[in-house]
């Protein structure tokens, strides 16, 4: 099997993969380990270069399901796909989701996912009940609220360093349909962008805006607000299975010129305000039609860059990222903001906090001047109080960083000995 | 709907077995760890199975067949027949008693269960019997020829059985996956032609379902096992 990231900027290089199958085995003993699911982080933090990862794409059963409470129970390399595909037909849903399916439930507790209901839902981890951790020294920990209760914060939001996560329970929630009735407004400027979030926010469980950043603090954008339709069969078809490319990664189609005229076809294809009904697949997982999408940005891979801005520091720093970045004349082909709530997780190292967020795709070309460019736009988010997100990270500066998040040296302290990341190793170096 | 898996801990079967849960059958699993086996029973219960019930036996024992088919109990639909191992041939290649204990396994034990069963479904007049061959089979090859003969064994068994049962108005449906990314192959470098064993197990479910005679999964293996028989033999060295 493949043990990329899914940037596939960075090589990956582990001395060996090994096949965690059962949720009795102990992981080896005799190297550092990590963890690795689907590969769906972009960066460093789920690859061990030199060292041991435990493959557990194969650990991904069902325990339990209560059809009546929305209480499931599976292995940590059960997908979201996995889930989606008991729970929506019985009428629950994932209670937080990221863009795409195909993660697994160990590497979303492991990175604290969050979703379009941010605002509602908090974080994937604060639905987490509990979770069973396998430790170095063979011991076996449930986790939960109130159990074990610093290891169940250092492990949420973790990287994966606090042991192997075998299982967990999660509450789902619950639907009455599939469908979605989704509205797309299109606005331009982060103004109104921020306006359009305080709006949407209280009457929409869901809100994401897509951004056409050529335009800096300017820039035209389509403002996606959705729920969960009231009525309906919950027997719909599912989407068809994802297709890959049938290429190798090919040379890039992604100039300034390509993403100038996709965003203005994707701008004008969206810009209809009037709700409308449409699967949960395409308004969730839009990326997922195609299994291998990471594959347009070509052999050398992509750099996605997602910040948060708190609340407390206004507009003014998002502006002047967006601007810095349109200046710079780098296409970022895939811009994403998203207004987080102000609910906290327990995750000790968990990335959502109150603020606005934004997450930009670059192909890795220019490296030099790309990351000269990343450079200045973590001055700004230092600045502003804000952090950058380590599951897509494999650039940020050490001391960047720990200046980021201070708690690192107590996930340090409940961090397993034996078990580390490429990712780990070059901050805390 | 009822479907008997016998090694049901096996890579190739419990995705097999998943997507029979999902469509709502009752499932009799048949296995040697009984841990592992009611892991994966509570996972097809979770995905949907009516009925799960669990059969512990080391397939290696043929005396303990007989209660293993019993136990399956009536009016069953689908038996796949999927357990079996893959010997590391140059560890067995001077070890005449290891090549027997390989071949009991992946031979003989296949055909005594599968023939208990067909003796069932046979008097049943209905049901489908399906059982995991390999293109392994299809020809001796130096790095697995124990296994590979072991499989051509269960190949022309279950040719000769399929036209007895077809008498009764049973098929007898064998699968020969080509690589598939499962545990059996883990110590395997893995190439483009492996798939993955939900991917093969869509196949078998097919294969099953339009109760076909003799299938390769991915179905082109058909062509790389025809081109494989035809090479000379002074050809193939590998």
């Amino acid at each position: 099997m493949s043990t990329e990231s899914w940037g596939r900027w960075i090589e990956s290089a582990p001395r060996r993969v090994v096949d965690v199958d059962w949720p009795e085995l102990v992981p080896p003993h005799d190297d550092l380990v990590l963890a690795y699911g689907l590969g769906r982080s972009y960066g460093d933090s789920c690859l061990n270069n030199g060292h041991t990862l435990l493959a557990t794409s194969r650990l991904s059963r069902f325990r339990s399901f209560d059809r009546e409470t929305g209480v499931i129970e599976c292995d940590a390399g059960t997908t979201l796909d996995d889930i989606l595909r008991v729970a929506v037909p019985r009428g629950w849903f994932l209670p937080v989701t990221p863009g795409t399916r195909f993660v697994t439930v160990g590497g979303c507790i492991a990175n604290d996912v969050h979703g379009k209901n941010h605002h509602r839902a908090g974080t994937f981890g604060m639905h987490v009940e509990s979770f069973t951790l396998v430790r170095s020294d063979g011991a076996r920990v449930r986790c939960a609220k109130g159990e074990n209760q610093e290891l169940y914060r250092a492990t949420i939001g973790g990287l994966g360093l606090t042991g192997l996560i075998v299982s967990a329970v999660i509450q789902l929630r619950r639907i009455r349909s599939p469908l979605m009735i989704v509205e797309r407004v299109p606005f331009r400027g982060i103004e109104q962008f921020a306006a359009l979030s305080i709006e949407s926010d209280a009457g929409h469980d869901y809100t994401v805006a897509w951004l056409d950043a050529f335009g800096g603090r300017r820039s035209r954008g389509i403002f996606f607000r959705g729920n969960h339709a009231e009525e309906g069969s919950l027997e719909t078809r599912r989407e068809k299975r994802p297709r890959a490319f049938p290429l190798r990664p090919f040379s890039p189609l992604l100039t300034s010129l390509t993403v100038r005229a996709f965003n203005a076809a994707y701008f004008r294809a969206n810009s209809r305000p009037a709700p409308q009904v449409t699967k949960y697949e395409p308004f969730f997982y839009p990326l997922d039609v195609v299994a291998n999408w990471n594959a347009v940005y070509g052999r050398r891979g992509f750099l996605q860059y997602q910040f948060v801005i708190p609340e407390s520091a206004g507009l003014e720093p998002v502006e002047e990222i967006l601007d810095a970045i349109a200046g710079a004349a780098i296409a970022s082909p895939l811009t994403v903001l998203k207004k987080f709530g102000t609910t906290a997780s327990p995750g000790l190292l968990s990335f959502p906090r109150s603020g606005t967020t934004v997450s930009l795709d670059f192909p890795a070309r220019r490296l030099d001047l790309l990351l000269t460019l990343l450079e200045r736009c973590d001055d700004v988010v230092e600045a502003a109080g804000g952090a950058v997100y380590p599951a897509k990270d494999a650039r940020m500066a050490p001391a960047r960083f720990r200046r980021f998040f201070p708690q690192w040296e107590e996930l340090a302290r409940h961090a397993d000995p034996q078990f580390s990341s490429t990712f780990w190793r070059r901050v805390t170096r | 709907m009822k479907v008997v898996i016998v090694g049901a801990t096996s890579g190739i079967a419990g995705e097999v077995a998943k997507i029979y849960a999902a469509g709502g059958a009752s499932l009799v699993l048949v296995a040697r760890n009984e841990a592992k086996m009611l892991a994966v029973a509570g996972d097809l219960r979770v995905r949907g199975a009516d009925d799960v019930t669990t059969v512990v036996a080391d397939l290696a024992d043929l005396g303990d067949h007989p209660r293993v088919a019993a136990a399956a109990g009536s009016g069953i639909d689908v038996v796949l027949v999927a357990h079996g191992s893959l010997p590391d041939q140059a560890a067995i290649d001077r070890d005449a008693a290891a090549q027997v204990a390989a071949f009991e396994l992946n031979a003989t034990s296949l055909i005594s269960i599968a023939a208990l069963f067909a003796d069932a479904l046979e008097s049943a007049r209905s049901g489908t019997l399906a059982v995991i061959g390999s293109v392994a089979g299809d020809r001796g090859r130096r790095s697995n020829y124990v296994y590979g003969a072991a499989k051509a064994a269960v190949h022309a068994y279950c040719e000769g059985l399929r036209m007895r049962l077809a008498d009764a108005g049973v098929a007898l449906v064998l699968v020969k996956p080509g690589w598939v990314d499962t545990p059996m192959t883990g110590g395997m470098r893995k190439n483009p032609l492996f798939v993955s064993a939900s991917a093969a197990a869509r196949g078998i479910h097919a294969a099953i379902e339009r109760r076909r005679g003799t299938v390769y999964v991915p179905g082109y293996w058909r062509w790389i096992s025809l081109a494989v028989r035809m090479l000379p033999a002074r050809l193939v060295k590998f």
